[in-house]
């Protein structure tokens, strides 16, 4: 009876018939040359393509240095309503890196007991936690309303109507030598319990913090 | 009756085949007249020249003389009429390039005030590309509603229409950084509201703002990078797909409108006889 099953292969190219085989080979030069063709692409590729991706992805970790700009006096500020001031917030362009920040001094009636050393002034940032826009305090109902799209935030700056998904941003503040300064931004959710700044329309009550998680290029979050 | 219509070349005008009598009497053509003739003939033996080198004319056949199904309207337009206003774009944007400087400070917005009231022709350019834009956006979507009422996109036409929704997106990321260049309040805060709503897309939303603003707020690297995006990385990757979007339509046709009937028994009979 004849051996029906197959001879297994050898592994050396030299028993299998191929020309020009070295003795003791066992990969074709042909299947060799297609390997490396492709590891050293693959090499050349990679030594573009990922210094350069790295470069345009930069910034999204690099974290921000927090800076600290003078607003005034700190007995100036009242506690019963807002005084409007303008900050830096992106240095270097000019009159867009700009911005409005609302304040006043903590009102133990309306914002409770003081929490920390930060929590002596409030400053309530202007962008509008719906899409960004700039918010405007109105004295005669103690309200913030954006024009964008209608948002209102009541004199704590918590929402009570339109779109926006949480309260206004706020900056840190600190006396020094009686002088109030503006630190960087925070944001709160609606029991203004304190967040890294995250951008308009991202909730953080409920499942939003996990959903819009804190991003990397923020600066340290003070506790 | 039939209406005869009048020649659109004058007699006159039309050229005559030579005649054994002309020339300098003995049949052969004096060297103006051979010059002329030989000039006549250049248009073709440069394409000849070419031709034999690279075999283009058959590409061209394959492309352009192409077997259409009864039906075919203007409503087949709207690709090429989309492939135009591309091409409006892309030569008004680089026209445009000339004169844009993508500074943040103030350059941006002084050298657009300087294009639309200063330059000759600056603002009509410039209108053709902000106009150009919209356009542009409205024919992508006629085309792809085209597409999909005379069910265009069915096997085997599945992988153009998914290169197709891939270039609407192309075209309104185009759309989107475009808007800012301009830098003025309008582009400026039109921008920031779109890079938020960017930034609402769950888990990856606000890593894409960083990345979009390069930085957690609108800086001076903004700018640049949407210019970039705008004018390097999105039309490059355009052009590149429209190609692969012509090949595929050339290799499997036209779709026929989905009123046409099919060919009746009999005459489909004799066509196969």
């Amino acid at each position: 009876m004849p051996n029906r099953r197959r001879a297994a292969k050898s592994p050396y190219t030299a028993d299998r018939n191929i020309p020009g085989a070295f003795e003791g080979e066992t990969v074709t030069r042909r299947r060799f040359m297609t390997g490396s063709v492709q590891v050293f692409g693959g090499i050349a590729a990679a030594a573009i393509g990922l210094p350069t991706l790295g470069f345009a992805l930069g910034p999204v970790f690099e974290r921000e240095k927090s800076h600290w700009e003078d607003v005034g006096a700190a007995a100036d500020f009242p506690d019963n309503t807002y005084i409007p001031k303008v900050v830096t917030t992106t240095p270097g362009v000019g009159e867009v890196g700009k911005t409005t920040v609302y304040v006043r001094r903590h009102n133990l009636q309306i914002d409770g007991p003081v929490r920390d050393s930060f929590d002596q002034y409030v400053a309530i940032s202007n962008r509008c936690a719906h899409v960004g826009c700039p918010v405007r305090y109105f004295e005669a109902s103690q309200r913030f309303i954006c024009p964008c799209h209608g948002g209102v935030y009541d004199f704590r700056g918590a929402r009570v109507g339109g779109p926006p998904v949480r309260p206004l941003d706020r900056f840190y503040t600190r006396v020094l030598n009686g002088r109030l300064q503006v630190g960087p931004r925070f944001s709160v959710n609606s029991e203004l319990r304190r967040f890294s700044p995250r951008d308009p329309g991202e909730p953080l009550d409920g499942i939003g913090q996990y959903l819009y998680p804190r991003r990397f290029s923020t600066p340290e979050l003070h506790r | 009756m039939r209406i005869k219509l009048p020649n659109p070349i004058p007699d006159k005008l039309r050229p005559r085949p030579r005649r054994p009598g002309d020339g300098n009497g003995n049949g052969r053509l004096t060297p103006t007249q051979a010059t002329i003739e030989a000039s006549k003939d250049a248009g073709i033996s440069v394409v000849d020249w070419l031709d034999e080198r690279t075999s283009l004319s058959g590409a061209g056949r394959w492309a352009l003389f192409r077997k259409v199904p009864k039906g075919t309207n203007w409503f087949y337009t709207l690709g090429s009429a989309t492939l135009f206003a591309f091409l409006s774009q892309a030569v008004t944007g680089v026209f445009l390039a000339m004169y844009y400087r993508p500074d943040a400070t103030s350059g941006a917005y002084e050298s657009i005030r300087h294009i639309n009231d200063e330059v000759f022709l600056g603002e009509f350019v410039h209108g053709m590309h902000k106009w150009g834009s919209t356009v542009m956006v409205v024919l992508v979507f006629l085309h792809m509603a085209r597409t999909f009422f005379f069910g265009a996109y069915k096997y085997p036409r599945e992988l153009n229409w998914v290169i197709g929704v891939t270039l609407l997106i192309l075209t309104l990321m185009m759309a989107f950084t475009g808007y800012l260049l301009p830098f003025d309040q309008r582009s400026y805060w039109a921008s920031v509201v779109a890079v938020n709503i960017n930034g609402t897309g769950p888990f990856i939303g606000p890593y894409l703002s960083d990345f979009l603003r390069a930085g957690p707020e609108f800086g001076a690297t903004t700018l640049s990078r949407f210019y970039s995006i705008h004018m390097l990385l999105l039309p490059g990757a355009i052009a590149a797909l429209i190609g692969a979007h012509l090949y595929l339509v050339t290799k499997l046709g036209t779709t026929a409108p989905p009123w046409s009937k099919a060919e009746k028994r009999s005459e489909l009979r004799e066509t196969e006889a």
